[in-house]
């Protein structure tokens, strides 16, 4: 039988002035892991949530985001006849879109950042159903009148309903306020896609993308195996809850490389704090261990006493900084989208996985500081150890 | 009967033969034990007394299976342990040893009943059980109204007869007392000696026991020094009642 893992609770607890450095440079370290990871979470979640399964967009063949394409008028047209295209009163349920980039001040700095101005069709809400008019209304085809995303609206200066706004040439309105569901259109301002081009002064009867509303998301196939092999076009077509994860790859993985980093520098910090612990555990109770060696527990149960103690450490080091970051889920932040060259709202998300991932860095942290330690106790002469009393 | 010629029987106890220690310090290599013999037979209460560093824990540690030695055996009951595993050798000493250390070496964040408990956890004894074995044992040496103090609550010379009680509560084949009462003061080293006496007398424990202390060791059946790393018998084996 092992050595009782009372002896373990009742150790740490003599020696919690030793332990608590442990535990705090631990628990520092897993507070850091989980509240990066969880950054990157939020990013993606934000941009994924922006994307619906019965919903495809349409961009030009090659470009890989909106900036970078165009479609015509004419190709919107024939998109209309595809197969696989839901129908609404008013027809096919596409939405033609323009995209621009307009400096609005931050009302956090007072300093400005990029927002995401679409351009969509009239009919976008029926398209995009996870999104609702939370105040004001829609605004009127034709005319320079702005719907703004309720993270929009709150982050950035004069981007309230009845305020009027200047950007790219235009004087705008703000007639309205909608909740994207936490999505990315949370941070974006929507107008007419044709008064966009017309401010813009781009081509008429161009836009960049096209986001059709399917009968369902198993008619995706059909409809895109219609429309990439159609002579007309020279298209490429995405599931639009695909394009924004691709969306979120390269922002997601560099917040997880950096946070990461962060994380792998704090725990190497934390290990030291770890087998400093154990080390001096060990060395404080050399008599111990090598009593109870005398008694007849091997070496094994040694290392396993004191890697139960070492994990004891990083349990309690791991849990604290999962407590201590779990108030940041939900809290809003911002950053640069280099896809879009615009700044985005999102939430941190802590996961339950998140939170199990950070539990076993904090146990991995405990293992590679306790292991050492508990390898020198156990494998000491039992009467080398007892002489040095 | 104790023997330190190397002509015990083969039904002793405790058989060493031809025994050496030597270590290396600073170039120079220290023959701690040299060619020494002994028998023990069971029930038997030895003393080893010599002047510091003559050897005497080593001689304990290598009956203990704690150290091993440069030439010779160590046989006990049957099993010559001088060439066990690691592994095996620390079977053997939860098995057949029960140590008795000057510093008591009680953990001190376990109770005085987890302390005595802690061999039986290397016994396929439950949990009723060793509580049962290890009432009896703190009775015994008797402790049994304190088994829920901690160390820091006992006097030393209760922590030696917990101590005492952890030793022989899994009814070892044989003690190793190391200095047992060179930490107390002279009515507590009187009362774990008279404890130690009784386990030999009333239950026929085998006893080797360390000391400096001429009269702790006239309690022992017989008194054996060491000189220049072998036994010598310092004087005729005699009875305890005698000196009791």
């Amino acid at each position: 039988m092992a050595i009782p893992v009372i002896y373990n609770l009742r150790s740490v607890k003599a020696r919690w002035t030793s332990a608590v450095v442990a535990v705090l440079g631990i628990a520092g370290t897993v507070g850091v892991f989980v509240a990066m990871l969880s950054l990157a979470r939020g990013f993606r979640a934000t941009l994924v949530s922006s994307g619906s399964a019965d919903n495809a967009i349409v961009m030009r063949g090659g470009a890989t985001t909106e900036m970078m394409s165009f479609i015509t008028v004419e190709s919107v047209k024939i998109l209309q006849d595809a197969p696989g295209v839901a129908h609404g009163d008013s027809g096919p349920l596409i939405t033609s879109e323009a995209v621009a980039v307009a400096p609005f001040p931050l009302k956090s700095t007072g300093t400005d950042a990029n927002v995401q101005v679409r351009g969509v069709s009239a009919n976008v809400l029926t398209i995009r159903k996870n999104v609702k008019l939370i105040q004001g209304r829609m605004f009127q085809p034709g005319l320079t009148e702005l719907v703004v995303g309720k993270n929009a609206s709150s982050s950035y200066a004069g981007l309230t309903v009845g305020n009027t706004v200047d950007f790219g040439g235009g004087h705008w309105h703000v007639v309205g306020v909608f909740d994207a569901g936490g999505s990315a259109f949370d941070s974006e301002v929507w107008c007419d896609a044709r008064v966009l081009d017309d401010v813009y002064k781009r081509p008429p009867n161009l836009f960049q993308s096209a986001t059709v509303h399917l009968d369902s998301a198993n008619s995706y196939q059909q409809f895109k195996d219609n429309v990439t092999s159609d002579p007309r076009l020279n298209v490429d077509v995405s599931r639009e809850v695909d394009y924004y994860a691709k969306q979120s790859t390269a922002m997601t993985r560099l917040i997880t490389i950096l946070g990461g980093l962060v994380a792998f520098v704090m725990g190497i910090g934390a290990v030291f704090g770890a087998l400093n612990t154990m080390y001096s555990a060990v060395a404080e109770r050399g008599r111990e261990i090598a009593t109870m060696r005398a008694l007849g527990f091997g070496g094994p149960s040694v290392v396993v006493s004191f890697l139960i103690e070492a994990f004891l450490i990083s349990f309690i080091g791991g849990a604290l900084g999962c407590l201590a970051v779990l108030p940041l889920n939900g809290l809003t932040t911002g950053a640069m989208n280099w896809q879009t060259f615009s700044h985005l709202a999102f939430a941190f998300r802590i996961t339950p996985g998140l939170l199990i991932g950070g539990m076993i860095f904090s146990l991995i942290m405990g293992f590679v500081g306790g292991l050492p330690p508990a390898m020198r106790a156990a494998w000491r002469p039992v009467a080398v150890a007892l002489r040095e009393l | 009967m104790v023997r330190v010629d190397g002509n015990g029987t083969s039904q002793s106890l405790i058989q060493v033969r031809n025994l050496g220690k030597t270590y290396r310090r600073g170039g120079e290599d220290i023959h701690v034990l040299q060619e020494l013999n002994l028998d023990v037979d069971k029930g038997d209460f030895v003393a080893f007394m010599g002047p510091s560093g003559s050897g005497k824990t080593t001689l304990l540690n290598l009956l203990g299976g704690l150290d091993v030695p440069t030439r010779g055996t160590v046989t006990v009951a049957g099993d010559e342990i001088t060439h066990m595993s690691a592994g095996k050798l620390t079977a053997w000493r939860a098995r057949h040893v029960g140590f008795i250390f000057q510093m008591y070496n009680l953990i001190p964040v376990l109770t005085a009943f987890q302390n005595v408990e802690l061999p039986l956890l290397l016994t396929s004894l439950s949990k009723a059980e060793r509580r049962k074995h290890v009432e009896t044992a703190l009775a015994v040496v008797g402790l049994g109204e304190r088994m829920n103090h901690y160390p820091r609550q006992l006097s030393g010379g209760q922590e030696q007869r917990v101590a005492i009680a952890r030793a022989i509560v899994a009814d070892p084949t044989f003690l190793l007392c190391d200095e047992p009462t060179g930490d107390l003061d002279r009515k507590s080293a009187d009362e774990i000696m008279e404890l130690i006496t009784r386990l030999v007398r009333e239950y026929g424990k085998t006893v080797l026991m360390v000391t400096h202390d001429p009269v702790v060791a006239r309690r022992a059946d017989i008194t054996l020094h060491l000189e220049k790393g072998v036994l010598v018998e310092a004087r005729e084996p005699h009875s305890i009642a005698a000196e009791v």
